[in-house]
């Protein structure tokens, strides 16, 4: 057989070629996505699909077209970078539409705020926290706090209040029996403004000498040094942690 | 005269090149400088996320607020986002634990020996600069947008886990209800909107603090200029885009 003059194992070679490749066109299309490729090696059509999911939590600028008493309260308090839904959950239903879901409203005791306020070692040192057990037990925390200015009712009567961690270290150490203010001067306005008021700390290697130099006027249990050649170089808490000096 | 067509030919070709040389001269820039001006445009909104390791208090919202709003499994082992604790000993054993990813926070540990340091180290997908688990995908189902932003194509996943190897932070799962991998987006339903990803949102501490990378001022901006930063695994080259301040060297 020769069509137009053309060799016939040629013809028999195109219509071969022509069906893979028909063949190859038809599968491609049939599985390549639509958005395939006109972006990336991607489909771009996901993107779309991933920036159109339904949003949960409301974020707390809406709160406050409403909630501007609250607002106001919790702006000036400690609380002012907690977002609301810190506490009250997800609300962007309610945010919507007000009477479609009622936000959490934590009110007994260890339902939200032990979260934060529980006093856990691996917390940040000054982050304010309390030991539950201790800490007016059965009392619900908004009897004396409000949540949204939680400023204590009253200025703590001891320093663990807020340096916890600092109190418990010391005292399972030697220095039990020393009271903050044997090496801290602390003003009273700190435990009302604390950041505006900070107590001072020793600056001189004479500060731990009038107990431990050799000449002090302390116990004989104390532990003694020669201020003049034991590391002279250094001061004395570069070496020892004064809160939980070595043994 | 099949010698004189095939000058003619060729003459012709000789004139047509100068033209199109000029031609692709004239058109190359205009095209490449219309691509510059719409990048300029893109590179602003390219996101990343700082955490700071000293202000994490361990509370669990983030992770919390995570599975709330990316309607993730109930079952305490799938997390996008999650609290690990380190607890560094004095003869330099280190202990990492995270009960349930820390949804519930932390209960204080079991002491063995003396612990010298202890903290929170929040983690999530590092949406890397140089995604590992981009290039394992054999069918192009995770991918990284213009906004920098990892995404996981999960009409298009075939479950294979090739990402889940890949990852070397261990950001990724295999979600048990699509049989598709699932990862940390940034919350791009959010970010796309202007709104900060929900973890962001309900940090009580500021500890995690989000922006755009590239911007002059934003949030982030600020953290990297003001503090000492470091990623997860920087020998891995990944070049992730969650920087840490105040990392412990222990943390990996």
């Amino acid at each position: 057989m020769k069509l137009w003059g053309i060799a016939d194992q040629v013809v028999r070679l195109a219509i071969l070629l022509a069906i893979v490749g028909g063949v190859t066109v038809a599968l491609r299309a049939r599985f390549v996505p639509p958005s395939f490729g006109e972006t990336g090696h991607y489909r771009a059509e996901a993107v779309t699909i991933a920036a159109e999911l339904p949003v949960r939590y409301a974020g707390s600028e809406i709160c406050a077209e409403c909630h501007d008493d609250q607002e106001e309260l919790r702006r000036r308090s400690y609380h002012r970078g907690l977002s609301c839904e810190v506490c009250h959950g997800a609300a962007a239903a309610h945010a919507e539409d007000f009477e479609a879901q009622q936000p959490l409203v934590p009110r007994a005791r260890g339902e939200a705020c032990l979260a934060c306020h529980e006093y856990l070692p691996s917390r940040p040192t000054g982050f304010p926290q309390i030991i539950e057990r201790l800490h007016n037990p059965l009392e619900p925390c908004v009897g004396c706090h409000d949540p949204h200015d939680p400023t204590p009712p009253e200025v703590p009567s001891s320093c663990a209040a807020c340096h916890a961690q600092i109190e418990r270290t010391k005292a399972v150490s030697h220095h039990l029996a020393l009271t903050c203010e044997t090496c801290h001067e602390a003003a009273p306005e700190h435990r009302i403004e604390p950041r505006s008021h900070l107590p001072n700390k020793p600056t001189a290697r004479e500060a731990c000498g009038r107990c431990h130099a050799e000449g002090a006027d302390s116990g004989a249990e104390i532990p003694r040094v020669d201020l003049d050649t034991h590391g002279p170089r250094y001061l004395c808490w570069q070496c020892h942690y004064p809160h939980h000096p070595e043994a | 005269m099949p010698e004189d067509r095939s000058r003619r030919e060729f003459l012709i070709s000789v004139l047509q090149f100068p033209c199109s040389a000029a031609l692709v001269a004239v058109c190359g820039p205009l095209a490449t400088a219309a691509a510059a001006t719409e990048d300029e445009a893109s590179s602003e909104r390219y996101f990343g996320m700082g955490i700071q390791v000293d202000k994490c208090i361990g509370c669990g919202r983030c992770v919390r607020a995570c599975k709330t709003e990316n309607d993730l499994p109930e079952a305490p082992f799938y997390f996008r986002t999650w609290i690990e604790r380190y607890a560094i000993h004095a003869d330099g054993r280190v202990d990492v634990d995270s009960p349930e990813g820390g949804i519930n926070g932390f209960l204080p540990r079991e002491s063995e020996g003396e612990v010298v340091r202890s903290f929170f180290v929040p983690k999530l997908c590092n949406q890397c600069d140089n995604p590992p688990c981009v290039q394992v995908c054999p069918v192009g189902a995770t991918f990284k947008t213009d906004d920098g932003v990892i995404l996981v194509d999960s009409d298009y996943c075939i479950g294979c886990r090739y990402c889940i190897q890949a990852c070397p932070y261990g950001a990724r799962f295999l979600d048990p209800r699509t049989k598709t991998a699932d990862k940390c987006t940034f919350c791009y339903h959010r970010i796309t909107q202007g709104l900060l990803p929900a973890c962001v949102e309900v940090c009580p501490t500021g500890a995690r603090v989000f922006g755009e990378l590239k911007a002059d001022a934003s949030p982030l901006r600020r953290l990297m200029r003001m503090s000492r930063l470091q990623v997860l695994k920087p020998s891995l080259n990944t070049e992730p885009k969650v920087f840490y301040t105040e990392l412990d060297g222990e943390v990996r």
